[in-house]
């Protein structure tokens, strides 16, 4: 009996498995028990979440294995973890650790300056951030089974992440009503493959799932990612930088199921204590959303 | 005949595909007054203990089991199979527990385990079936009234118990209709 690991269908069809769920940062094993009570569908092992990243400055790499191996350890969700763009080495590291899933992201320093990893050689799934459908889709051609859109992580402000979810749902719509030659066109233009773009044409929407990401604060952000068209939500500093933590994870789970339903919507709102506090993103240092090429 | 998809995360848009491809009207449950109008329910693959957590945060756990109990035809697939089960190793979590088997969860491995292969379902006739297994759930004990339907290296993967049908892998990830079929003639009966 022929038995198939780390195929297409596999890393894909685990990512179709996070849809309609939230994906939260934590950094150590209490946070991951919390984040798993509250519902979350996976956790983001970080050793600080993009807010702290971003007062920390110098350079931020992959987490340490010892505190990845302790949030594996504190919870039977899938477990996620960070590595540099482009870092291959990180990579492998991970991959041998056995994360479920590897975020190439732009919240870590870049490694490389030209070229994201080929994810196409790993049997563990990759996750990475794209500003629109032709980063999308360049990084679905090099082997990502999940995109998530990006916003400006560790700012708690959510206006990014809405350009870029509406960015890429745009550039879908259009692409649905274009005849074969005006794909090929717009194959160039977005520096992407004209078999991605076709199917985008046929599926009307990304070939792999699409989470928003980048400044998720407070439930009704959550449900306004939804609304616009996404399958799931990251919730990086938006948790455990709120003044409940267990009140707004959960909150933010039942606000992405229920996305559509104003009178829940409203319920889960009512009591979640102090959001995370915000960053003007014109007053930024440092645009992590740049990152990625 | 119309057949509900528990859509409160999970890949339950491509079950809502699959039978909307085989001619079958579907209704995404999401809310408890959902169940009385669809004549059979399918719980999709997705995160068990996030399904767990919103069916009780929304009280969607009791209606359902009693449903079941009166005989609502209802079929789960990976995170599905958990839920229906009665309980699950070492792991304390929220389950409907109408289904007599005990889970292991990711006792296959993590992620990079997870793995596709040809297998022989009899139920559902001779050409092997293309079984997709994620993070799957291991089915460690089983109860006497369990039909074991098909089996992998001699552990159950799709079993029946009565009114409920559950398998650790995922057929609505492939081409292929012939569990839900099975599960449509289920609901006919």
């Amino acid at each position: 009996m022929d038995v198939y690991k780390g195929t297409w269908a596999v890393k894909k069809g685990f990512a179709e498995m996070f849809k309609g769920g939230v994906i939260m940062d934590v950094t150590n094993a209490e946070q991951a028990k919390i984040a798993e009570e509250a519902g979350a569908v996976a956790v983001m092992a970080l050793e600080r979440v993009p807010a702290d990243i971003r007062k920390a400055g110098g350079v931020a790499r992959m987490a340490p294995i010892k505190k990845i191996k302790e949030i594996m350890g504190a919870v039977s969700i899938p477990v996620m973890a960070k590595v540099r763009i482009g870092h291959i080495a990180e990579a492998r590291i991970l991959e041998e650790l056995g994360v479920d899933f590897i975020d190439e992201s732009e919240v870590l320093t870049p490694a490389d300056d030209k070229f994201h990893i080929n994810k196409h050689e790993y049997k563990v799934p990759f996750v990475c951030g794209a500003r629109d459908l032709g980063e999308a889709l360049r990084r679905i051609a090099e082997g990502a089974a999940m995109i998530r859109t990006k916003g400006e992580a560790g700012t708690g402000n959510i206006v990014e992440a809405v350009k870029h979810m509406r960015k890429v749902q745009d550039e879908i719509r259009k692409i649905v009503n274009m005849s074969e030659e005006e794909l090929v066109r717009e194959a160039k233009e977005l520096g992407a493959p004209v078999e991605l773009v076709r199917e985008v044409k046929r599926l009307g929407r990304l070939p792999v799932v699409n989470f928003a990401a980048g400044g998720v604060a407070t439930p009704a952000d959550a449900a306004l990612m939804m609304m616009l068209g996404a399958d799931g939500v990251f919730v990086g500093s938006g948790i455990f930088k709120s003044k409940d933590p267990r009140k707004m994870a959960k909150a933010v789970v039942l606000a992405v199921t229920y996305w559509d339903n104003p009178r829940i919507l409203m319920k889960v709102s009512e009591d979640i204590g102090e959001p995370m506090s915000g960053l003007d993103v014109n007053e930024l240092e440092i645009r992590m959303q740049e990152r990625g090429w | 005949m119309r057949i509900g998809v528990l859509g409160l995360q999970g890949d339950f848009r491509e079950h809502v595909e699959m039978l909307s491809l085989m001619g079958v009207e579907t209704l995404v449950v999401k809310l408890p007054e959902d169940l009385d109008l669809v004549d059979g329910l399918i719980i999709p693959g997705g995160e068990s203990t996030t399904m767990g957590r919103v069916m009780e945060n929304m009280r969607i756990r009791e209606p359902l089991v009693k449903k079941i109990e009166q005989g609502l035809p209802v079929y789960g697939t990976c995170a599905g199979m958990i839920l229906l089960s009665r309980k699950v190793v070492d792991h304390v979590q929220p389950l409907l527990g109408v289904l007599d088997i005990e889970i292991e969860r990711n006792a296959y491995g993590r992620q990079v385990e997870s793995f596709e292969v040809d297998l022989s379902i009899p139920a559902v006739g001779e050409k092997p079936f293309r079984a997709v297994f994620i993070r799957a759930p291991k089915v460690v004990k089983h109860g006497a009234r369990v039909e074991v339907l098909a089996e992998y290296n001699k552990d159950p993967i799709l079993v029946r118990e009565g009114n409920i049908l559950a398998s650790s892998f995922h057929p609505e990830l492939t081409q292929d209709t012939r569990i839900h079929e099975y599960f449509l003639r289920m609901v006919e009966k």
